[in-house]
C-alpha cells in the first residue's frame, strides 16, 4: 500500500506541471545574428558534430543547444504550448510518446518536403513529428565478467541466468528508473505490450535486486567498471559512443525495440523556417552518416547484428503511444514496477 | 443558305453547346449527390471506429478500491489510428463529472448537455480543429461503487475528408471520362446528321444562278426533303413562268409577223389600185385583217393574263354553271356567228371547282368560239359533275377537225394553213393552259351528236362532303 501511494505520488508529480525544470547543459554553435534554440534529450557530446556542421552551413544562425531530461523537456514544451515561456525553435526527444502527446495537443507546426515524405509511415505523424534516428534498445554486459555462453542473447536467456544464479547477479543488474526517465518508461511500456516476458522479467529483476537508476551514462559507466554485470533496455546509441572494450552489446533475439527519436517544430517557433532546414539537414545522407557514426542510426540490416527482421519492433509514431501517457495506465505500470522493486528490497 | 455553317453561331455549335450544358448540369447534380453519399459513407465508417474505440475503453473500466479505473486498451487507439493523421481525444468521467482519466484535463472539450442515455455523437472543436465525438455511458452497480461512467472519444476529421474526396474522385473520374466520350460521340453524330445539310449548302453555293433544275432529294432526311421539295417546287414554278414568258414573246412575234405582213400587202395593194371598186375591195380585206389582228392581240393578252393569273392568284371556289351562264348571256357569239342556234345544258346542282373564274371564262369563251367558228350548228354548251370530276363542254353537230389536226391541238398555237383567217389557234392553247393550271385536262372526241370538246377539272370538295 505504501508502495502504491508513493507510486501514485510519483505519477502526480510527473503529470502535474512541475516548477519549470531547467536544462541540464547548454552549448552554442556558430555566431550568426539569428538565434536558433534547439532543445533535446540527447547528450551534447553525441550530437555535437551534426549540430556544428549545421551551424557551419547556416552561418547566419547561432544555434543554442539545450540538453534536457525527457520529462522536464515535456513539461516545459507543454507549458510553452499553453502559453508559458519562450518557445524553442525545435524539439528533439527520445521520449516519443511525449512528442506524440504534444502533436496531438496541437503544439506542433506542420512541415512537408520530399525528404519527409520519403520517411516510412512509422516514422512520421501528421507531418508534424518525424523519427530522425534508428536506435535499438539493447542489453549491455561487462565483457570481462561475462563471456561466451554466459552472455544472454535473448530475454529468455537472461531470465534463465537470473533464475540459475540469483546471487551472482544480485544488485548487479541495472535498468532505467521509469518514473524518472521518459525513455525508460517508453521501453517498459513497449515491453509491457509484449506481455509474455515482461511480467517474469519484472519478477526476476525484483528477486535479484535490480537497480533502477536514472541515466544512460551512469548505467554504462557502471557496466564498464564492473559494478553492474548486465544493463537491460539501454539505448544502443549511448553504448556505441560511451563504452570501451569492457562493454558488450546484445540485440535481444526474441525481439529488439527500435526507437526513432522524434523531431518536432513547436507551434509558435520564431524560426520555424530554420527548423525545417535543420530537419532537412538531419535527413540528408551526410547528416545520417554522421548520426550513424554517433550510433544514432543503427544499420539494422547489417549481417553482423545478426538480428532477424521479424525480431525488430519499431516503436511507431502513432497516436497509440498516447496510451503510454494515460494517467491510469501509467499509474498501473509504475505501481507494478515499484511493487516489484520495493518488494524485493524488503528482506 | 450558305451561312448556315458560318462561324458566329453554327447549328453544330448550338447543338453541341446544348449537349455540353446538359452534360455539365447532369455532372453538377451527380457530383453533388456523390459528394453527399461519400460524406455519409465516411461519416458512417469513421463513426463506427469511434464507437468501437469508445466501447473498447468502456469495457476496460473496472472498479478498484471504490473508484473507477481504466486499464486503457491499446487496441482502442490502434482502431483510432485507422485515421492515421487525425488528432485524438478521450476522457473518462465518473459521477459528477469527475475525471477518471483523459488526455489533457486542461483542454476540455465543449461537451453538449447529456441528453439521452446510451450512445450519442456530437461535433465540437478540438484544439481549434473541427472534430467528431462519441459519448457513451456505462453504469456500475457494485458494492463499493455505483453510478454512471461516461466515456468520450473524439477524432479530427482529416481521414473523413480524405475518404470523401477519394470516394468522390473515384466516382467522378470515370464520369468525367464518360462525359468526354459522350461529348465526342455527340459531335460525331451531329457531324453525320448535318452532312446532308452541308452537302446541300455546298450544292447551292456552287449552283449557277440561272440553273432552276430541281435539287436531288434522294438520301436526304425527311425534314430536309420537305424543305428541298418546296424549294424545288418554287424553282419549278419560276422555271414555268420563265418558259411561258419566253414562249409568249416568241409566239407573239411569230403570230404577229404574218398578219402585219398581210396588212402591209393589203395596204400597198389598196394604194396601187386606181380603180375605185377594186380599191374598196382591198380596203375591205384590209379591215378584215386588222380586225383579225385585233382579236389575235386580245387572245394573246388573254393568254398571258390566264397564265399569269393561274400562277399567281389564290384559287377560289367557282361554280362552272355560272361561268357557262355568263358566256351564254353575252352577245359575242351572236355577232361572231349569227344564227348558229346556241343552246345551254346545265343541271340543278352547283358544279364547283377550285379555280380562277376569269381564266375559266376565257377558256370557255375560246372553246365556244372554236365550235362556232369551225363546227356546224347547233352548238351546245353544257356543265356536268361526274363524281370527283367537273366538266364544262362545248358540242357541235359537225364531224370535228381532221384527226391530224386534233393530234396537234394539244401543242401551242396552231395556225394551220387550212383554217380561215379568223382562226388563230391560240384559243385552244388558252384552254389547255387553264386545264393544266387547275390540274385538269382537255378531252376531244366524237359523240353520237357530233364533236365535243371537254374541259375536265377535279371537282372541289363540297360542303356536304367535307
Amino acid at each position: 500500500m505504501i508502495a502504491r501511494l508513493s507510486a501514485l505520488a510519483l505519477t502526480f508529480l510527473s503529470v502535474l506541471p512541475a516548477p519549470l525544470a531547467a536544462q541540464e547543459a547548454t552549448a552554442r554553435y556558430g555566431s550568426g545574428d539569428t538565434p536558433f534554440l534547439l532543445r533535446s534529450t540527447t547528450d551534447i557530446a553525441i550530437l555535437e558534430p551534426v549540430i556544428a556542421r549545421f551551424a557551419e552551413r547556416n552561418p547566419e544562425l547561432t544555434v543554442t543547444y539545450e540538453q534536457w531530461g525527457s520529462n522536464a523537456l515535456f513539461d516545459r514544451s507543454r507549458d510553452d504550448c499553453r502559453g508559458g515561456g519562450a518557445v524553442a525553435d525545435a524539439v528533439f526527444s527520445s521520449a516519443v510518446q511525449q512528442m506524440v502527446w504534444l502533436v496531438n495537443a496541437a503544439c506542433a507546426t506542420a512541415y512537408r518536403s520530399p525528404a519527409t515524405e520519403a520517411l516510412p509511415e512509422t516514422r512520421r505523424w501528421r507531418d508534424e513529428l518525424w523519427g530522425v534516428t534508428m536506435e535499438p534498445a539493447v542489453i549491455v554486459y561487462n565483457t570481462r565478467l561475462l563471456a561466451g555462453d554466459e552472455v544472454p542473447r535473448s530475454r529468455f536467456a537472461l531470465l534463465d541466468a537470473l533464475r540459475a544464479e540469483p546471487d551472482r547477479y544480485r544488485g548487479r543488474i541495472a535498468t532505467y528508473d521509469i518514473a524518472e526517465s521518459g525513455l525508460g518508461f517508453l521501453f517498459a511500456y513497449a515491453d509491457s505490450l509484449e506481455a509474455t516476458t515482461f511480467g517474469s522479467m519484472l519478477e526476476a529483476f525484483a528477486r535479484v535486486g535490480a537497480v533502477a537508476t536514472c541515466c544512460s551514462a551512469e548505467i554504462i559507466g557502471g557496466v564498464a567498471e564492473g559494478r553492474y554485470l548486465i544493463a537491460y533496455n539501454v539505448l544502443g546509441s549511448y553504448v556505441a559512443t560511451a563504452a570501451g572494450d569492457e562493454v558488450g552489446t546484445i540485440l535481444p533475439e526474441d525481439y529488439t525495440l527500435v526507437l526513432s527519436r522524434g523531431y518536432m517544430i513547436p507551434k509558435g517557433a520564431d524560426r520555424a523556417e530554420a527548423s525545417g532546414r535543420l530537419l532537412e539537414f538531419l535527413l540528408t545522407p551526410e547528416a545520417q552518416a554522421m548520426l550513424a557514426t554517433a550510433g544514432l542510426v543503427a544499420d539494422m540490416a547489417a549481417p553482423e547484428t545478426g538480428l532477424a527482421p521479424s525480431a525488430r519492433r519499431s516503436i511507431p509514431l502513432t497516436p497509440a503511444l498516447l496510451v503510454a501517457l494515460d494517467r491510469n495506465r501509467r499509474a498501473q505500470l509504475l505501481t507494478r514496477w515499484s511493487d516489484a522493486f520495493r518488494r524485493a528490497q524488503v528482506p | 443558305m450558305a451561312d448556315l455553317l458560318a462561324p458566329p453561331r453554327s447549328l453544330a455549335s448550338r447543338v453541341l453547346g446544348a449537349v455540353l450544358v446538359i452534360l455539365l448540369l447532369g455532372g453538377v447534380l451527380v457530383t453533388g449527390s456523390i459528394w453527399w453519399n461519400g460524406q455519409q459513407a465516411a461519416r458512417q465508417s469513421y463513426d463506427r471506429i469511434l464507437l468501437g474505440a469508445a466501447r473498447d475503453i468502456a469495457e476496460a473500466i473496472r472498479v478498484q478500491d471504490g473508484a473507477p479505473f481504466v486499464d486503457l486498451p491499446v487496441s482502442a487507439f490502434q482502431l483510432l489510428a485507422q485515421a492515421p493523421d487525425d488528432r485524438i481525444y478521450y476522457a473518462v468521467h465518473g459521477p459528477g463529472g469527475k475525471l477518471v482519466t483523459g488526455l489533457d484535463a486542461r483542454a476540455p472539450v465543449a461537451v453538449p448537455e447529456a441528453g439521452e442515455p446510451g450512445v450519442s455523437y456530437f461535433e465540437a472543436s478540438l484544439h481549434g480543429e473541427p472534430a467528431r465525438f462519441v459519448r457513451l455511458t456505462r453504469r456500475f452497480v457494485e458494492r463499493d461503487f455505483s453510478g454512471p461512467v461516461e466515456v468520450t472519444v473524439g477524432q479530427t476529421l482529416r481521414a473523413r475528408k480524405a475518404m470523401t474526396t477519394e470516394l468522390m474522385l473515384d466516382a467522378l473520374l470515370p464520369m468525367a471520362l464518360a462525359g468526354l466520350v459522350l461529348m465526342g460521340i455527340a459531335a460525331l453524330v451531329l457531324r453525320r446528321a448535318l452532312r446532308p445539310l452541308e452537302a446541300l449548302s455546298e450544292d447551292l453555293a456552287e449552283r449557277d444562278p440561272h440553273d432552276l433544275t430541281p435539287m436531288p432529294v434522294a438520301g436526304l432526311p425527311s425534314e430536309l426533303q420537305v424543305m428541298v421539295g418546296s424549294m424545288n417546287r418554287f424553282m419549278g414554278r419560276l422555271e414555268g413562268q420563265f418558259a411561258a414568258m419566253r414562249n409568249l414573246i416568241a409566239d407573239s412575234a411569230h403570230q404577229l409577223r404574218t398578219p402585219v405582213a398581210a396588212i402591209r400587202v393589203q395596204a400597198e395593194t389598196a394604194r396601187a389600185e386606181g380603180d375605185g371598186a377594186a380599191r374598196m375591195r382591198a380596203l375591205d380585206r384590209l379591215l378584215t385583217r386588222t380586225r383579225s389582228l385585233g382579236r389575235l392581240l386580245d387572245q394573246l393578252l388573254s393568254h398571258a393574263l390566264v397564265v399569269h393569273r393561274t400562277d399567281s392568284l389564290p384559287r377560289v371556289a367557282v361554280d362552272l354553271r355560272e361561268v357557262a351562264l355568263e358566256i351564254f348571256e353575252e352577245d359575242d357569239h351572236a355577232t361572231l356567228s349569227p344564227g348558229a342556234g346556241l343552246r345551254l345544258e346545265i343541271g340543278e346542282d352547283p358544279v364547283m371547282v377550285m379555280a380562277d373564274a376569269f381564266s375559266l371564262g376565257e377558256a370557255a369563251r375560246n372553246m365556244l368560239a372554236n365550235a362556232l367558228a369551225h363546227g356546224q350548228a347547233p352548238v351546245t354548251m353544257g356543265v356536268a359533275g361526274r363524281g370527283a370530276r367537273a366538266q364544262l363542254w362545248v358540242e357541235d353537230a359537225g364531224p370535228g377537225p381532221a384527226p391530224e389536226v386534233v393530234a396537234k391541238l394539244g401543242a401551242r398555237f396552231n395556225r394551220s394553213s387550212g383554217s380561215g383567217e379568223r382562226s388563230t389557234g391560240i384559243g385552244f392553247s388558252i384552254v389547255t393552259a387553264v386545264a393544266e393550271a387547275f390540274g385538269g385536262r382537255v378531252d376531244l372526241g366524237q359523240t353520237d351528236r357530233g364533236f365535243r370538246a371537254t374541259l375536265d377539272l377535279p371537282a372541289a370538295p363540297t360542303e356536304e362532303a367535307s
